[in-house]
């Protein structure tokens, strides 16, 4: 397949995931939707590199990965927290950062 | 047969990630995402990133969502349901209002993606990507994904262990029990048949040593 289907993907993939963002309401699913914004952009970018033969894409794609399991760990840490003080877990409902 | 390939796996992505957006219990979203996850790899590797996929089945369909699914366990996720019934509470919005918001935000946002990577007039979008000779060593392998890792982009490696550590120690910091501030603190509290009978008074059960209130 031509390197355009493979980007069709990633922007169906990516769109999809903005969408979980806005609607979904649970933090959870919201950090769901994130990663899979971030695989939508990680898919370009491997199609990318496989368009020049250029390993630079994937390097990008495995850093992505990184931070992405380090925002999954941060995020997951503070739902934990949320839910230890007895806090809605519910993005509408959470307006303060203060703890 | 890579076309097949091609059409099953994307398919199966798309479709995991239409199920974490739409289902309802935050559970199957996460098994849904473990099928998109697995689905992108094969994309992965019919773009002959053998390491990337590796990684993204080892990594993310493995460790991070195994963490998810304990999480999603230990909040018991469907209490707070998202897509709920009610309305929002701060502005007027209704639920299905917002969903319909969401679908034209997200449907616009495809059609600009698709106008800005499609229509850009590359030509390189619509070949079959550069030449690629099967080999040990050659484009997309471990050995090649390690030599960049560990020569050009050493400085990014070590940026991305130095994150790894930060928040792994957030996430202790952020989720970590403090010292029997919450719990424990309430059973210790003085009640008022405290200040009637003091500790020690003999009771059965500090008789027997099998634990009054005060002894554990």
């Amino acid at each position: 397949m031509s390197i355009a289907w493979y980007l069709a993907v990633s922007a169906i993939v990516f769109s999809l995931g903005v969408v979980g963002v806005i609607t979904r309401r649970n933090p959870l699913v919201v950090l769901l939707c994130l990663e899979l914004m971030l695989n939508g952009a990680n898919l370009s970018l491997v199609a990318f590199a496989r368009m020049w033969g250029n390993g630079d894409g994937q390097i990008l794609a495995l850093i992505v990965m990184t931070v992405a399991a380090c925002e999954v760990c941060i995020g997951l840490g503070m739902i934990v927290a949320i839910y230890r003080r007895r806090l809605p877990v519910d993005v509408d409902e959470l307006r303060e950062l203060q703890g | 047969m890579s076309t097949i390939l091609f059409f099953v796996a994307g398919i199966g992505t798309i479709a995991g990630a239409v199920g974490v957006v739409v289902l309802r219990d935050p559970f199957y979203s996460v098994l849904a995402l473990v099928g998109h996850l697995i689905s992108l790899a094969v994309l992965f590797l019919l773009l002959r990133a053998e390491f990337v996929a590796a990684a993204q089945v080892v990594v993310y369909a493995g460790a991070v969502m195994v963490l998810y699914v304990f999480v999603v366990a230990y909040v018991g996720g469907s209490a707070a349901d998202s897509l709920g019934d009610e309305p929002l509470v701060g502005p007027r919005f209704s639920a299905s209002n917002l969903r319909l918001g969401g679908a034209i935000a997200g449907g616009a946002l495809l059609i600009e993606l698709l106008i800005a990577l499609l229509g850009t007039g590359l030509k390189a979008i619509g070949g079959y990507g550069a030449g690629y000779a099967p080999g040990p060593r050659t484009f997309g392998t471990p050995a090649y994904i390690g030599n960049l890792l560990l020569t050009r982009f050493l400085l990014a490696f070590e940026a991305a262990s130095f994150l790894l550590l930060i928040a792994a120690v957030g996430a202790i910091v952020l989720a970590g029990r403090r010292g029997g501030l919450e719990g424990d603190e309430e059973e210790r509290r003085l009640t008022p048949l405290d200040l009637i009978r003091p500790q020690g008074t003999g009771t059965t059960a500090e008789g027997v040593g099998s634990g009054g209130r005060h002894s554990a």
